[in-house]
């Protein structure tokens, strides 16, 4: 299960993309993040587990400002992507948005073509100038979505006809056709079946050489397939944050062992 | 548990008696809802058929065909062809060749009549004068020839024709008299007088009282044709603005709430409170001009922008969250993921609205009365735009309840009428919104 260990040793020496310093936030007058830092590494997948409502999907929010579109949610504290604190007021959230992509837990394909779906996230940015490079930038987020050969004959029709297994690495080919630096997703594999759950754990693990991934999961086994570090929340604090390995193996809070072991949750 | 007396109550092969209570209540009810069902369809079969019997007679018109002679030195003693001077023989003028007309048909068809030439031609319209001169007026080469002209028939005589005048009703009418109507059945077995679809209720203008005959609903068509117009290029786009808006953009505190309850209420404001806020602020205090459809149409505006904001906030509602997220999420502003993702997803359900919001400010009558668009006698057909928005006209809905007013029978029939197109045009948006929502309703 945990066979990866001569990778997990040169992984302290990666860059740090997202440091999160001291989070709080307040869902009206919850209080469901609290004192929460995180310091999460570049071409790193990142797993945040813990059980339902500890949180961590309110966190990942954080890390793309998302939950800036509820209105009741305030954050507080300090979040830096590259050294840049995102919360700024200077700072555009529709920028730092193509930035951070996110797959979200249900596949949510827009209801148009599969190509229309892939171009519109470069469309809207301008990062093709013609219809030519627009094509190629499509071809190459499908590719490196692993659903290429499944729908290159097909790249007209709509995008919410297929399963949901290549609806959700359709999303992920959308989210990554915007070229952001950090992609996360929130239980990106809950709607789906073992076998395209097989194949959306197989690409994550792919992303993994150009992206920094942060991943919300509810199952164990996935974080501890396919991600190097994970972060444990209960009641919406951190508890346990450490390579992937450690925590699995060796928890040092109580708690994180109680929760892999099934005894809450 | 040992006693054997007692029967077990844990047989599913005989319901028991908690099941039986709970099974007769839900036959209960499902009995009322049936019988709610069936009041509902008989009444609507009722109103169908009560419309149908006693409108369909107004498509119908009576019409006596002459051979007239346009005699040169009646319209046009110069012979010059002058159409100013044609234009001076008044109406009038026109009576003795209809007279000679009828002389023509009875001495050709051999009908015995004792009638005087004078009441031979009072089984014609009071317009059959004017009718001709129109007609000459338009084509004045006709002059000197032999005309085949087809005249509306009277009233009563039309209403003869269709069952709603008899021999016995009209013992008190001064208008017409047994001996006319002898003359009618003549003329009718002679094939002079016949009985056919009339397009000019449909399409021509209303007439004055003593002409039920000639009375068409066109004219009134064409006024609640451009308060339509008003109503859809103000009410769509400030309704869908104030929509998204409000949906999409305004933050959710106290003052949109207040904003959100008094829409609500608004759909619910009498019609007729906002025809007397029209009077007041566009009639009275802005002075647009009286019984014009623009004021019209800006009072229904007003009384469908509720409607149309309702519908239209609730297709919005109704677009799922994740679209949003997904739009979001890759970096698209606000603004481009309500444009790009949510509008073109919600329009099938705000068009839906729009037409319904649109059908019902089509069959709105209350706020009419207070423009003074009830009462007015269209009798021109507007010309041009300006001419349709600005010079008095009347409403589909207002034309039917000024003809139901009037006395004579015969308009009675023709208000009948009048509902059967308004019907017929409610009932076409209806189905077109329909047709639209069922096109363009796309599935996630």
């Amino acid at each position: 299960m945990y066979d990866a260990p001569s990778l997990e040793n040169t992984l302290d020496q990666k860059a740090i993309k997202i440091a999160a310093t001291d989070v709080q936030v307040y869902y009206g007058d919850t209080h469901a993040i609290k004192d929460v830092s995180v310091q999460i590494q570049d071409n790193t997948v990142t797993a945040f587990i813990g059980p339902s409502g500890c949180g961590k999907s309110t966190f990942l929010r954080c890390l793309n400002r998302m939950n800036d579109t509820i209105d009741i949610c305030r954050v507080e504290g300090k979040i830096l992507l590259d050294n840049e604190d995102i919360y700024d007021p200077k700072v555009d959230p529709v920028q730092l948005r193509a930035k951070v992509g996110m797959v979200f837990q249900k596949p949510n394909p827009f209801p148009k073509s599969i190509y229309d779906n892939i171009a519109y996230g470069p469309k809207i940015h301008g990062l093709a100038r013609t219809k030519a490079e627009l094509d190629e930038i499509v071809e190459k987020s499908l590719r490196r979505g692993a659903i290429w050969d499944e729908v290159k004959d097909r790249l007209q029709s709509p995008g919410t006809g297929l399963s949901g297994g290549q609806q959700q690495r359709l999303c992920i080919a959308r989210a990554i056709a915007t070229e952001p630096e950090v992609l996360l997703m929130d239980e990106p594999c809950s709607a789906l079946d073992p076998i395209a759950t097989a194949q959306v754990e197989e690409l994550i693990d792919e992303l993994r050489a150009n992206f920094s991934v942060v991943i919300v999961t509810h199952s164990m086994q996935q974080a501890a397939r396919v991600s190097q570090k994970t972060a444990f929340f209960h009641l919406g604090n951190l508890v346990e944050y450490g390579d992937t390995s450690q925590i699995f193996t060796t928890p040092v809070d109580p708690r994180t062992e109680s929760y892999i072991t099934g005894r809450i949750g | 548990m040992t006693d054997a007396s007692i029967p077990k109550a844990s047989t599913l092969l005989r319901p028991d008696a908690r099941t039986k209570k709970r099974n007769a209540s839900e036959a209960r009810f499902r009995f009322y809802g049936m019988v709610a069902i069936g009041i509902g369809l008989t009444m609507l079969l009722v109103l169908m058929f009560t419309i149908l019997t006693k409108g369909v007679g107004a498509f119908q018109q009576t019409f006596i065909t002459l051979q007239v002679e346009l005699l040169e030195n009646k319209l046009d003693k110069t012979g010059a062809r002058d159409l100013e001077l044609i234009k001076k023989v008044s109406t009038f003028g026109y009576a003795p060749l209809i007279a000679g007309g009828f002389n023509k048909v009875v001495a050709d068809t051999g009908i015995q009549t004792t009638l005087k030439p004078k009441d031979q031609s009072g089984i014609l319209s009071k317009s059959a004068p004017a009718q001709l001169r129109d007609y000459v007026l338009n084509d004045p080469d006709q002059i000197g020839k032999t005309i085949e002209f087809e005249f509306l028939a009277n009233s009563r005589v039309d209403g003869y024709l269709k069952g709603r005048v008899t021999r016995e009703s009209i013992a008190n009418d001064k208008n017409i008299s047994v001996e006319q109507l002898d003359f009618v059945d003549q003329l009718k077995q002679a094939g002079v007088l016949k009985k056919r679809f009339n397009m000019d209720f449909i399409l021509g203008a209303d007439a004055s009282d003593q002409r039920p005959e000639a009375a068409g609903m066109g004219v009134a068509m064409a006024g609640s044709f451009f308060m339509m117009l008003v109503v859809l290029a103000l009410a769509l786009p400030i309704g869908v603005a104030a929509s998204i808006y409000l949906e999409e953009f305004a933050a959710k505190n106290w003052i949109t709430d207040i904003i959100e309850v008094n829409i609500s209420n608004l759909a619910a404001v009498p019609s007729i409170v906002f025809g007397i806020l029209g009077l007041a602020v566009f009639i009275n205090y802005m002075h647009l001009p009286q019984s014009a459809p623009l004021v019209g149409g800006l009072v229904l505006t007003l009384m469908t922008l509720p409607t149309i904001i309702i519908s239209t906030r609730a297709s919005l509602k109704a677009v799922p969250p994740s679209i949003r997220d997904a739009a979001l999420g890759l970096g698209a502003s606000k603004m481009q993921s309500v444009f790009h993702h949510v509008l073109p997803l919600a329009a099938p359900g705000i068009l839906t609205g729009t037409i319904i919001g649109l059908a019902q400010a089509l069959g709105e009558t209350a706020p009419l009365l207070l423009i003074g668009m009830i009462g007015f006698i269209a009798s021109n057909a507007p010309g041009g735009i300006s001419e349709g928005l600005l010079s008095p006209n009347s409403a589909m809905p207002a034309q039917i309840y000024e003809w139901a007013k009037r006395a004579d029978p015969a308009f009675y029939e023709r208000a009948w009428g009048g509902i059967i197109i308004l019907l017929v045009f409610l009932v076409t948006m209806n189905t077109i919104a329909v047709i639209l929502r069922r096109r363009f309703e796309r599935r996630w």
